[in-house]
């Protein structure tokens, strides 16, 4: 029996936000008494679109913090750590441990026994610290406002972005759809951030990226389009659902879930994770920050805050990455095994559709890292050769291959 | 987009060492392409020529911090040329020893710089990680593990260390399994790396012998010249090796370039152990050499990058009256515009890794 964690985030927050409203309420009725409009405040708090409203900007919040403050972290973390074994050393090291305030002699433990997880958080603060330079010919603007316009329009997939069939902000019937949209946007930002900043190596990264953008972003769009015809529908719930049953062979129910990259979709299953490797900058696409040749890319001139903005919503991608594909062909949250113990006659999940997800996410993620240090990057001319001429004649007959099951029954 | 210039240095990733490829683009095509140097010019002929022959052999170190012992060998042998002495068994094998470890060496230096001009990392951190060996070694030998000082005029400085032989060959082995296993699988065998590599930054061997491009990137277009079979000197004509030479299509190219200098680590390692083996176990490493010296000496040696050439004149005091020293790099470096022309900006970083630049000994 599955069941998320949080039943349905809107509701658990509009209780929480109801009840701080209520101490408020019944605060400003208690000075009704001297300051009679306290009253009308009070009732004016107390209404249903009021509270409606502040529980939007509550849930807003909690998912943006989920997602940057703790998936966000850990997801540094586990890159950084991984990669760090791959190549034979420990990586970082900053942990809580290092911290200044433990009573014991810090001598007697080092750094070097920590695990790194604040490695990230130091790296913030010193890159908080340090100066925020603008070139002095750039486009101070628009500049300025690319970092922003990368990392806001990555962070909008996440309001439609489910991490269970109850923890999301918003469910749309066009959930893919409006996904998809936010995160071709960034690509845009790259493009304005490459030219403005009128430094050479900006500029070739940032034409880099909109060249890229056409080449993979097309056979993506396709197995999706793939992926709508065989299951006919664009709400990730539903998408889930679907595939959380066992797989029918010649009417025999195999004991392996019936995951759409098992299926028919297998083909789809590959162009789309090659596409999003490119939609995540990742080696070996991440030629729009080729270090080797363009110093950093179309980040070069960035400093301060604003690198690291720039550099960590590539983390942000490869999360919402790995969500959207294990939500889209490796089953969601669905999972072997939902565990629920009862606190009286309250059903709490031992095991919930959270966990089952966040382990594909990082299963995936660290997949994707495996992948990535492994291989060397492919030039530019490779990369529109895979797109035009491979990724797109095979999407085309992915869609052919779901419109022919599609047809069949 | 119009034509433009791209500096590629003196301050970027792509440079090891301090100098400038101008580069000329037209969208992400190269037209044309300018190498700059001199940055690091600190006048090595003249400053050579007021120091004394045995004091000298410090600055030669200098020439190439990557490849210390094989320059500063190529100096000691033109000096014992134009002064007439010989060094002893022992002390010539020992120096074949240091130069071939000097070799692997430097050439996992170049593997190191060649996996992220590739953009991948971890070849760096594998390489460097199977260097620290080589390092080592080379440090229970000369004491440091960089500007070791080593060779001396007429012999080396100091005999071989206790159970030097064990601990050799214990880390060869070592290395030898990694180079079968992971090494190949991480580059040879990698379909991107094969992508990257063939067919970019191609030069016939006429144009290759008509630049004075030599070494490794020679023989990568197929031309057999390896100073060390073709001219000996020391005792390489008693150890069996096979000279890495490109012999299928598709000569002088990034990845022929790539496996001659590859396949030279394990020949290094097949030349260390016959010269463990055929060494005489006792016996002199050093002769007394004269202070002052008349005459010339020209020596030429296989360096890890190319053909290494000291010509000494002496005037009967004991500094050289004129030192000139012929860089491979320098001369590899004349012929990289034409490597470079028509290929994709990408591969600009690639082709320069593969020929394995050097500075300090290219700008002298």
């Amino acid at each position: 029996m599955s069941a998320p964690l949080i039943p349905n985030l809107f509701d658990v927050c509009k209780v929480l936000v109801g009840a701080i409203v209520g101490i408020v309420q019944q605060i400003l009725y208690g000075l009704a008494g001297p300051v009679p409009p306290l009253r009308g405040l009070g009732d004016f708090l107390g209404s249903d679109p009021i509270v409606t409203l502040l529980t939007w900007f509550i849930v807003v919040t909690v998912i943006v913090l989920w997602v940057t403050v703790i998936n966000l972290f850990t997801v540094m973390w586990v890159e950084r750590k991984l990669y760090s074994r791959l190549q034979d050393r420990y990586g970082i090291m900053i942990s809580v441990w290092s911290l200044p305030f433990w009573p014991f002699n810090r001598m007697r433990r080092p750094t070097h026994k920590g695990t790194g997880y604040l490695q990230n958080l130091a790296d913030g603060v010193k890159l908080i610290q340090k100066e925020n330079i603008t070139p002095r010919n750039a486009d101070s603007a628009m500049f300025h406002i690319s970092p922003i316009l990368i990392a806001s329009s990555t962070l909008m997939v996440f309001a439609v972005l489910p991490w269970s069939s109850g923890f999301y902000v918003a469910n749309l019937e066009l959930g893919i759809l409006f996904i998809l949209a936010a995160f071709s946007l960034a690509p845009l930002g790259i493009l304005i951030s490459g030219w403005a900043a009128n430094n050479k190596y900006t500029l070739v990264g940032g034409l880099r990226a909109a060249a890229m953008l056409l080449s993979y972003s097309i056979p993506m769009i396709l197995a999706v389009i793939a992926l709508v015809v065989f299951t006919g529908t664009l709400d990730p719930v539903r998408l889930v659902q679907q595939q959380d049953r066992p797989l029918v062979l010649a009417g025999v129910a195999l004991p392996i879930p019936a995951w759409n990259a098992f299926g028919p979709q297998f083909l789809g299953f590959l162009i789309f994770s090659i596409a999003m490797i490119a939609e995540m900058e990742r080696v070996p696409f991440d030629i729009p920050e080729a270090e080797a040749e363009l110093v950093e890319g179309w980040t070069t001139e960035y400093s301060g805050m604003r690198f690291g903005i720039v550099f960590a919503f590539k983390w942000l991608r490869l999360l919402a990455a790995s969500a959207l594909i294990s939500i889209l062909y490796l089953g969601g949250w669905s999972g072997p095994v939902f565990a629920t113990a009862y606190v009286g006659s309250f059903a709490v999940p031992i095991l919930p559709e959270e966990f089952w997800f966040l382990l594909r996410v990082y299963a995936l993620s660290a997949f994707f890292v495996w992948l990535s240090w492994s291989v060397p990057r492919v030039r530019i001319d490779q990369i529109l050769n895979i797109g035009w001429k491979r990724l797109i004649p095979y999407s085309l007959l992915a869609i052919l291959v779901a419109a022919g099951f599609r047809a069949i029954g | 987009m119009p034509e433009f210039w791209i500096n590629m240095g003196p301050q970027h990733p792509m440079t090891h060492g301090l100098w400038n490829m101008k580069v000329k683009v037209d969208g992400e095509t190269v037209v044309d392409a300018k190498p700059e140097i001199g940055y690091l010019h600190r006048g090595y002929e003249k400053i050579m020529e007021v120091r004394e022959f045995q004091k000298n052999v410090v600055l030669t170190d200098r020439l190439c911090y990557v490849s210390s012992i094989t320059w500063s060998h190529a100096y000691c042998l033109a000096v014992e040329k134009m002064m007439g002495i010989e060094t002893p068994e022992r002390g010539q094998w020992i120096r074949v020893i240091s130069l071939e470890l000097q070799r692997i060496a430097s050439h996992l230096m170049w593997l190191a710089s060649y996996g992220p001009d590739l953009g991948l990392l971890t070849g760096l951190l594998w390489s460097l990680r199977e260097r620290e060996l080589f390092l080592d070694l080379i440090q229970l030998m000369s004491g440091a593990r960089m500007n070791q000082n080593y060779p001396r005029v007429g012999g080396v400085r100091n005999d071989l260390p206790e159970n030097f032989e064990a601990m050799c060959k214990r880390s060869i082995a070592h290395f030898r399994e990694k180079l079968e296993n992971e090494y190949t699988q991480i580059f040879h065998e990698s379909k991107i790396f094969r992508m990257r590599t063939e067919g970019v930054g191609t030069i016939s061997a006429a144009d290759a012998i008509n630049w004075g491009v030599t070494g490794p990137n020679l023989r990568a277009c197929g031309v057999n010249v390896d100073l060390r079979r073709l001219d000996p000197y020391e005792t390489y004509e008693e150890v069996d090796f096979e000279p890495q030479v490109w012999h299928d299509g598709g000569a002088g190219d990034s990845y022929a370039r790539f496996v001659c200098r590859f396949n030279e680590l394990e020949q290094s390692c097949q030349i260390i152990l016959q010269a463990l083996e055929k060494m005489p176990k006792t016996g002199p490493y050093r002769v007394k050499n004269p202070r002052r010296a008349e005459g010339d000496g020209y020596a030429k040696t296989e360096d890890s990058r190319g053909e290494a050439l000291f010509y000494v004149i002496g005037d009967g005091d004991d500094r050289p009256y004129r030192v000139k020293i012929r860089s491979p790099v320098f001369s590899t470096m004349a012929a990289t515009p034409m490597l470079l022309r028509g290929n994709k900006l990408a591969d600009v970083v690639s082709i320069l890794g593969s020929v394995d630049v050097c500075v300090g000994e290219m700008d002298k």
